[in-house]
């Protein structure tokens, strides 16, 4: 497994993963760089993610949407805040809607970190809720899912038992 | 799926020698409860709007949503005349199940990335 470390902040609403990889930092930069990169490992197996724009630039926009099984969409923009190739970018993720306006609540903070030592190259990644109204979102988001699924998984046990 | 049987609500029994395990699956075991649990993680549904979703009357769905109130899935709170129902979870819960989220997602998508640097290798 190449995850080595959690660290969760209950306090401070921050959970950081680190993770080693047998590359150069160069090479995992790119898992960020690069759109198409990206679409490969953001979402889960049962969504895709298309990244419209994406440009790792200080101040630049990054726009994406995600598509559910049933077709649902789901929006998301980063800001882009500061990128030192390639070893460390930080970005602020925001909950948009359809039409892109941000949701309530503070964007969420995501910070890579990237060091490379002996062929092996470490990335940590902190992300920070910033306020509870983001990190509820978050909750909401992943508890309709997760109930969904489950609801989903136990309608067909129980219709056929009943039948 | 929506279709009720109102006999079914009204032998629902709940016996004090049942335990949260048994409560628990007894409530799950309806597709009317678990639709609730769908419906009512935000919090804005009343117990007469989560009736009108069904083909079944307020006084069915109250017994509904007391199954789930005994196993602690959902509570009850009073805005105005209307009896609110939302899915149950405390503050610290909710911190630590976001924070676990984030982590499942991460571990997932760090999975995923490994795949790709071992796929590319393979390309060249």
């Amino acid at each position: 497994m190449p995850v080595t470390d959690v660290r969760k902040d209950f306090d401070a609403l921050t959970m950081t993963i680190t993770a080693e990889f047998e590359a150069d930092a160069e090479r995992l930069w790119e898992l960020w760089a690069d759109p198409r990169q990206l679409e490969r490992w953001w979402s889960p197996p049962s969504h895709s993610s298309t990244f419209v724009e994406h440009e790792l630039t200080p101040g630049a926009r990054t726009t994406y949407f995600m598509t559910g099984p049933d077709g649902e969409k789901h929006h998301g923009r980063w800001l882009v805040e500061e990128v030192e190739r390639p070893h460390r970018l930080h970005m602020t993720d925001d909950v948009v809607d359809d039409e892109g306006k941000p949701e309530d609540g503070g964007p969420t903070g995501m910070t890579v970190t990237i060091a490379e030592a002996d062929g092996t190259a470490t990335m940590s990644i902190e992300t920070h809720f910033a306020d509870r109204v983001s990190m509820e979102q978050t909750i909401e988001i992943g508890f309709e899912q997760g109930m969904t699924e489950m609801v989903n998984q136990v309608d067909p046990l129980l219709g056929a038992a009943k039948a | 799926m929506l279709i009720c049987n109102q006999m079914v609500v009204d032998q629902i029994q709940i016996h004090d020698e049942d335990d949260a395990t048994d409560l628990l699956f007894r409530a799950l075991a309806d597709p009317i409860r678990r639709d609730i649990l769908r419906r009512a993680h935000e919090g804005r549904l009343s117990v007469s709007a989560l009736a009108r979703e069904h083909p079944i009357s307020v006084t069915a769905m109250q017994k509904h949503v007391a199954v789930l109130e005994r196993a602690e899935l959902v509570s009850k709170h009073r805005v105005g005349r209307e009896s609110i129902v939302q899915t149950e979870t405390d503050a610290l819960d909710r911190a630590r199940s976001a924070l676990d989220r984030l982590e499942a997602d991460w571990r997932d998508r760090i999975e995923r990335m490994e795949q790709i640097l071992e796929t590319d290798k393979g390309d060249n």
